[in-house]
């Protein structure tokens, strides 16, 4: 196959500007933190230091939970439509300033600019505006009777999709009346920052949006807050679990997004060529860095070779670089850490039999990069099949009869995603009646919609982000009380 | 046991207007539509409720292996009732009512005696416990169309969500209202296809076992409900814990001696149980008014939802 050289194509810089440090946005300003205490942002493309990020004090969450009480009592008593207004206010600034989102959202957290442009932006917008729409529709929602908001929401989200999971989090908490505290990842807390501008030139109400930037130690403060009444949460099935611990006995309400370990399923009728695409949009997209990423290949025994031979030719014109470039397939790893993960879970692999393999890409000197890599003759109790890798690695296992693809793709602690491949529409239907999962992609995969509910069975978390059934999560009714 | 402090005279062994020796009941517990003793060996007295506690029955004091059997039991019966159709599960819901209802008699002496309620005040909650077999059942074919349903996604995609039960559901049954709360929080359950691990009411057990007896000789498969009599404060939080649950109801956690909700909660983390926490808060958590009309809540507290997209077009 012939190699296809192509000239860089980066995105301009100039769009954004990154202060040296940041504050915490509370009350509607941004202020500097009690504690006093900073940490460093930098670019995972090229470990550049982009800015100097406040840290979160025990009293910084409370300035923040207070600030959102007192921006409740007034914020849940105005009307639905008045709501509704500020969150179209928020989505078109969002549109408007498409472009410095997605470039800082790829200078921060080293995803493709083409996915942040194309994806996560764009995805962001469409949640403010398909909640703005909900404000003033509460009462037809069937949500149960009279269902009003529950207070102050703690939220708490990832890195890899920054800007997208404080949309799927603010855009309901807001167009139900509560107000919220939200503290983006550590490793990428600029565009959440940036929000914060967004939110100031909508006039928000002060205090209805809080961001507080900080890791693990403010996350918790903020869960844990005696005066936050419900708290939403994206992130690993370890911290969900003591998040759940916390807040038990409490009448505290919680939403969790955790981990997946996803098969996708191909039939040996499947439209290969399409099924490739899926498969690599399955699991190399945004790095592999997606709970619902289809981390398990399940292929019929029957088209294995050939559907191996044709995923290998699809990864070696994959690009691998320059999250700023537009041509760029896949970025840098988000952190360090990840990397480290990645790099020892992948050794592992190796370790317990199975058969590696990566195309021979050249990466950049600088930054956290990793290949996209395949394992092949994995069987079901390899780590590298059990355990959530989030990078851009895919295990590849095969199967020979529907029910046993079914009891594979099952096989796991998690539910959030799968897929399948394959012509036939009763196998289809089949199929997604038999996986435990939230989410079941046919011929097609990673696809995301505001009004689409999300979210996982088992221990891939509760609750539904997205569509009437993530607005429920966001009210208390009558009976539930 | 708290009820075995006053314990009273003995009923006398004869019917006084008969003279004819009546023919008492071994309680059991009812585990895979089988009604076996625990196989602990333990049994516990229940008295009834009122001025003058009568001794009612020694009812089997249920183990942690015979919850864990419980949840095989109940987890082998899944696949096949979640796979019955919703009109399946309506008609058989509505078995138990009609089954139920040619027991009355039956359980209005024993609501009466466990509730230590009036003959009329007993019957009333008999009607309504039975009539709550019949909402629920009119609900099976009805909650996934009011609660799913396709997603206009800006794509060439069809994109449905519907409703699924979780799976395997441990509940504490309400430890005051013997019936009507029992069967309010067991049919809820299963109406959508999960199948139950029901912790009867620890002082009140007897109108558990006899719905266990009415579930038995109804259309409800083996495994669907299966229930353990007890101490809730020591089953409880095995079923907490329990790795193969996926949801837990601690209604009765309200009012249960020894028992601190929370800890249960906190103990469902470990697999990330979908908990339903009793009304009220912490330790003022009370038990529901369960005359009132139910709502969904309680059937979506044990739903999980699944979106399936499809390319349309292409």
């Amino acid at each position: 196959m012939p190699t296809f050289e192509y000239a860089p194509a980066p995105e301009s810089r100039a769009v954004v500007d990154i202060k040296s440090s940041y504050g915490l946005f509370i009350g509607g300003e941004f202020v500097d933190s009690a504690g006093g205490s900073s940490f460093k942002t930098i670019s995972p493309a090229t470990e550049e230091v982009l800015a100097e990020v406040s840290e979160a004090s025990d009293e910084d969450v409370d300035r923040a939970v207070a600030a959102a009480r007192s921006a409740y009592r007034s914020w849940s008593r105005i009307s639905g439509a008045d709501r509704g207004k500020y969150l179209y206010r928020i989505a078109r600034i969002m549109q408007e300033r498409a472009r410095e989102f997605a470039v800082l959202e790829s200078l921060d957290n080293g995803k493709p600019i083409k996915e942040s442009r194309d994806v996560d932006v764009p995805i962001a917008a469409a949640h403010f505006f398909y909640h703005a729409g909900w404000a003033d529709k509460l009462a037809y929602a069937s949500l149960g009777d009279n269902p009003r908001p529950h207070g102050v929401v703690g939220q708490v989200i990832p890195w890899n999709f920054p800007l997208l999971m404080l949309s799927w989090k603010i855009a309901p908490a807001l167009a139900t009346g509560n107000t919220v505290v939200l503290k983006p990842a550590e490793t990428t807390p600029l565009t959440a920052l940036l929000f914060a501008e967004v939110c100031q030139q909508a006039d928000l109400p002060p205090g209805v949006v809080n961001i507080i930037t900080g890791a693990g130690d403010t996350g918790r403060a903020l869960i844990g807050h005696d005066d936050v009444d419900k708290v939403a949460f994206t992130g690993s099935t370890a911290v969900g679990k003591a998040i759940a611990r916390t807040i038990a006995g409490t009448r505290k309400k919680a939403t969790l997004e955790l981990g997946g370990k996803a098969a996708n399923i191909v039939f040996d009728d499947a439209p290969v060529d399409q099924a490739i695409e899926g498969i690599v949009n399955g699991i190399f997209f945004n790095q592999g860095h997606v709970c619902c990423a289809g981390s398990r290949l399940l292929v019929q025994e029957s088209i294995a070779e050939e559907v191996e031979a044709k995923l290998k030719a699809r990864l070696a014109t994959l690009r691998v670089g320059d999250p700023l470039d537009k041509n760029t397939d896949i970025g840098a790893i988000n952190s360090r850490e990840q990397l480290d993960r990645i790099t020892e879970l992948t050794a592992v692999g190796e370790a317990e039999g199975a058969t590696r393999w990566a195309p021979e890409c050249e990466l950049p000197a600088n930054g956290f990069w990793f290949r996209p890599t395949i394992f092949t003759g994995v069987s079901q109790t390899h780590r590298i099949a059990q355990e959530e890798i989030f990078g851009p690695v895919l295990s590849v296992l095969t199967f020979r009869t529907p029910g046993e693809a079914v009891s594979k793709a099952n096989n796991t602690p998690y539910g959030l995603s799968a897929g399948i491949w394959t012509e036939k529409g009763s196998r289809i239907l089949w199929m997604a009646d038999q996986l435990k999962a939230g989410v079941v992609w046919a011929n097609t995969f990673n696809k995301f919609d505001p009004t689409s509910p999300f979210g996982g069975y088992k221990e891939s978390g509760y609750g539904r982000e997205g569509g009437r059934h993530g607005l429920a999560a966001y009210v208390t009714t009558g009976a539930n009380k | 046991m708290s009820t075995t402090t006053n314990k009273p005279a003995s009923k006398t062994a004869t019917t006084a207007s008969t003279g004819r020796v009546d023919v008492r009941k071994t309680y059991k517990l009812y585990i895979g539509g089988k009604f076996p003793r625990s196989e602990s060996g333990r049994s516990y007295e229940v008295f009834s409720t009122g001025r003058s506690p009568k001794f009612l029955a020694n009812a089997a004091q249920g183990s942690r292996k015979d919850a864990r059997d419980a949840v095989v039991a109940a987890r082998k019966a899944v696949s096949g009732w979640a796979g019955a159709t919703a009109y399946n599960r309506g008609q058989v819901l509505y078995r138990v009512a009609e089954v139920m209802e040619s027991r009355r008699s039956q359980f209005v002496t024993e609501v009466q005696a466990a509730e230590g309620l009036t003959a009329t005040r007993a019957e009333a909650n008999v009607s309504a416990a039975i009539d709550r077999w019949v909402w629920y059942a009119g609900w099976s074919d009805k909650f996934a169309q009011v609660l799913g349903g396709t997603n206009p996604v800006a794509g060439p995609f069809f994109n449905i969500s519907a409703p699924e039960p979780t799976g395997v559901v441990a509940a504490l049954a309400p430890q005051g209202s013997s019936l009507l709360g029992l069967v309010s929080v067991v049919a809820p359950i299963i109406v959508s296809g999960n199948t139950a691990v029901v912790l009867a009411s620890q002082e009140r057990p007897v109108p558990a076992i006899t719905l266990a007896e009415a579930l038995a000789t109804s259309d409800v498969p083996g495994g669907v409900v299966n229930l353990i009599t007890g101490v809730t404060s020591e089953v409880a939080p095995w079923l907490a814990s329990h790795r193969d649950v996926n949801a837990i109801d601690l209604t009765g956690a309200a009012d249960a001696p020894d028992v601190v909700w929370g800890d249960l909660e906190a103990a469902s983390a470990e697999n990330l149980k979908r908990v339903l926490r009793p009304a009220g808060a912490g330790v003022t958590a009370t038990e529901p008014d369960f005359t009132l009309e139910p709502g969904l809540e309680r059937i979506e507290a044990f739903l999980e939802t699944k979106t399936v997209w499809h390319p349309k077009g292409t």
